[in-house]
């Protein structure tokens, strides 16, 4: 069993004000032992990025409600992969129609929680997604 | 209270023990969604001590606790104004043209994230965001596009814009010019409410003095100008999107509304002038009798603050005017048509509370912006309260209802705390520069959170009677992503065709005047406005002289 705290970055890209997700989240993952970063509002895509570096972090969860997601979701994933963290878990929520979800995951994201999700669930994912990217080091 | 009443209430007190021991309520303890405690039952006794003249006396007079107006809506309703804007001007225009001929009363502008933070559409930092959550923006030529048709003289525009609100309104003035419509005749409002940018909302470009300092600019230009214009819709509304108790709403709002006019008297405006031309916005949750309080404390609570802490005499500069939004937050993604009846409820506590003007949230916003015909329902809601349920024939019925008076007084009474705590910190802008706003915010914010996943807050069709919902039939709105490459397109073409140097020589003034506090910006930035500067090139200047803020990230 591996004692490493989890450590996530907690990221708002681009021009979008609304908090109150990544804030409650961001929390709830605290609460739950993990070492949580949140970036504050109005990242670009190499600013999170850089984050995820800089803080040797497991996980990124991007919240986003501005509809900008599919741009910084794809973004923020092709980034990590050119510097060699293709590893790290990518995750997130916001007003994300199911429609696009499927483009989401297929661009790599692990997992996009919508609207009303427990953050139990979203701790409880993470926590999953951590242990099997750990065995695989 | 008479003895016969005493005698009474403890004849059921007891009654009440006796069935308490057979059949336990529901919940040990009561409260509203924002925590204040209930009571069982409410009768004369709890509002005993209200002086009724004094503290709720009659519609139209202070402290206006009753409505603003002596008949209200039995007079004229209030205005239906719903809150739109997507992609381009063009679709946009074409938007409103709809809803006006569906029976709004009121233009309400969204505009994208890089036109409310001062980007043109061709910046870095719009990427990705061109007429996502509003409509972008980026020229005189597009705002002519966008009131195509549509009168100046004859609709109110309100303009969710804070930051850069000098731009767009002058953007709207220049329209109106061309329109022949002189500004004397324009009728709006702009938000410009900086301060609940920094708490809440996230769309800040300048820091704390330079975006007072524009704010009150326009105060000064509109009361000479542009008389009939609010100048400001001082936002509660995403105070409590944000996560905010009722009470905090009203408390963070009024304290921002303090800091205003603080601002503005320092600069020697007088507030019984501008005063006048303040109004208010604030969102309605789903705690119906909560809310229908705290409208009627806010209201009460102003005209106070306005009176003793102000010395203001002119009655039209207390009264707390307010347009009223119903709550986003409170749209489930799940089962989205359940959210028709909440929307239902929100806005019948709005017009209970006496609003001045109310948007409807539609069905499907937890999920995207809004259809035709879902926006279609949200306006019908408005119309069936106005015309067929009877509330709007008869002024503030709620008014003497126990409870309601009660949770009136308790809600101005946690509200004031809450001022006078931000009085002892020194004022809202250190407040919130020490994050004890946002804190409070969050920490309610949290706590719902957990009432929720606990099973203790029940939120119908999310953490109780859910169904399995396979394929949503609901028709979405998306917008295409080319709309910021035709912005790019329009943008070159302006730059191409306009008179540059002319340009050239507005934004220098408007710099030259950036530096020198004694001099309003808002004529400089109109002349330049209609030579076709950009947005982007307005801000651009004025960040270059201003700086830029940077958030104080509180968790």
């Amino acid at each position: 069993m591996d004692e490493r705290k989890i450590r996530v970055v907690v990221a708002k890209p681009g021009l979008d004000g609304h908090d109150r997700g990544a804030k409650v989240v961001a929390r709830a993952l605290r609460d739950a032992g993990m070492e949580v970063i949140y970036t504050g509002l109005r990242q670009t895509a190499e600013q999170i990025v850089e984050t995820v570096l800089q803080e040797d972090a497991d996980a990124v969860g991007i919240s986003i409600l501005s509809g900008a997601h599919t741009f910084y979701f794809t973004k923020i994933i092709d980034m990590l992969r050119e510097k060699d963290a293709g590893d790290v878990i990518v995750f997130g929520g916001g007003v994300i129609p199911d429609s696009d979800i499927p483009g989401l995951i297929e661009a790599g994201a692990g997992a996009v929680f919508g609207p009303g999700t427990p953050t139990t669930v979203c701790v409880e994912w993470l926590e999953g997604a951590v242990a099997k990217k750990r065995a695989k080091e | 209270m008479n003895k016969e009443y005493t005698e009474a209430k403890a004849r059921f007190e007891a009654g009440v023990m006796k069935t308490l021991q057979k059949n336990k309520e529901r919940k040990e303890t009561f409260s509203t969604g924002g925590g204040l405690p209930l009571e069982r039952l409410y009768g004369p006794d709890m509002t005993e001590g209200t002086d009724y003249v004094k503290e709720v006396g009659f519609p139209g007079e202070y402290p206006f606790t009753r409505g603003v107006q002596s008949t209200m809506f039995r007079g004229r309703f209030w205005t239906m104004r719903q809150y739109a804007g997507f992609a381009s001007a063009e679709e946009s225009n074409e938007r409103y043209r709809y809803l006006l001929a569906s029976g709004t009363t009121g233009l309400s502008v969204a505009f994208d994230l890089p036109t409310q933070i001062g980007y043109d559409s061709d910046d870095p930092m719009a990427q990705g965001e061109c007429g996502k959550v509003g409509v972008a923006i980026d020229s005189l030529k597009d705002m002519e596009i966008l009131f195509d048709k549509i009168p100046l003289d004859k609709v109110s525009t309100s303009m969710t814009i804070n930051a850069p609100a000098s731009v767009l309104l002058a953007m709207y003035i220049c329209v109106g010019e061309k329109q022949g419509v002189p500004m004397s005749a324009l009728s709006g409002t702009i938000q410009n409410d900086i301060l609940k940018e920094y708490i809440a909302r996230g769309t800040y470009i300048f820091p704390p003095k330079p975006s007072m300092r524009l704010i009150t600019d326009i105060f000064e230009f509109c009361s000479q100008n542009v008389p009939k214009w609010n100048t400001i819709s001082i936002s509660g509304y995403h105070i409590r999107e944000a996560g905010s108790t009722a009470a905090q709403e009203v408390a963070f709002t009024l304290a921002d509304g303090i800091a205003y006019v603080e601002a503005a008297r320092s600069k020697g405006l007088d507030p019984n002038v501008f005063g006048e031309r303040l109004s208010f916005f604030f969102n309605a949750h789903n705690d119906f009798l909560e809310e229908v309080a705290k409208f009627r404390a806010a209201r009460r609570m102003w005209a106070k603050i306005m009176k003793e802490r102000f010395g203001v005499t002119n009655p039209k500069a207390q009264m707390l005017r307010f347009h009223t939004q119903t709550g986003g937050s409170t749209l489930t993604a799940q089962q989205p048509e359940n959210n028709i009846v909440r929307v239902t409820m929100q806005a019948l506590s709005a017009v209970l509370g006496g609003t001045q003007s109310l948007h409807t949230n539609s069905m499907d916003e937890a999920l995207a912006l809004p259809s035709e015909k879902s926006v279609m329902i949200a306006l019908r809601t408005q119309q069936i309260i106005a015309y067929e349920s009877g509330v709007t024939n008869t002024v503030d019925p709620l008014a003497g209802s126990y409870v309601v008076e009660s949770l009136t007084n308790e809600i101005e009474e946690k509200a004031f705390e809450y001022i006078q705590q931000i009085d002892e910190m020194g004022g809202m802008l250190t407040a919130i520069e020490k994050g004890y706003v946002q804190k409070h915010i969050q920490d309610a914010a949290y706590e719902f959170q957990r009432a929720v996943e606990s099973k203790e807050n029940v939120v119908v069709g999310v953490n109780k009677f859910q169904i399995e919902e396979k394929n949503k039939d609901m028709k979405l709105l998306t917008v295409d992503a080319s709309v910021g490459e035709r912005q790019i397109k329009k943008l070159q073409e302006l730059k191409a065709s306009r008179d540059n140097v002319a340009v050239s020589n507005a934004l220098d003034a408007i710099r030259s005047a950036a530096l020198n506090e004694s001099q309003n910006l808002m004529p400089l930035i109109i002349d330049a406005v209609r030579v076709y500067a950009t947005e982007g090139e307005i801000c651009g200047v004025l960040r270059g002289v201003f700086g830029e803020y940077t958030e104080n990230i509180v968790l």
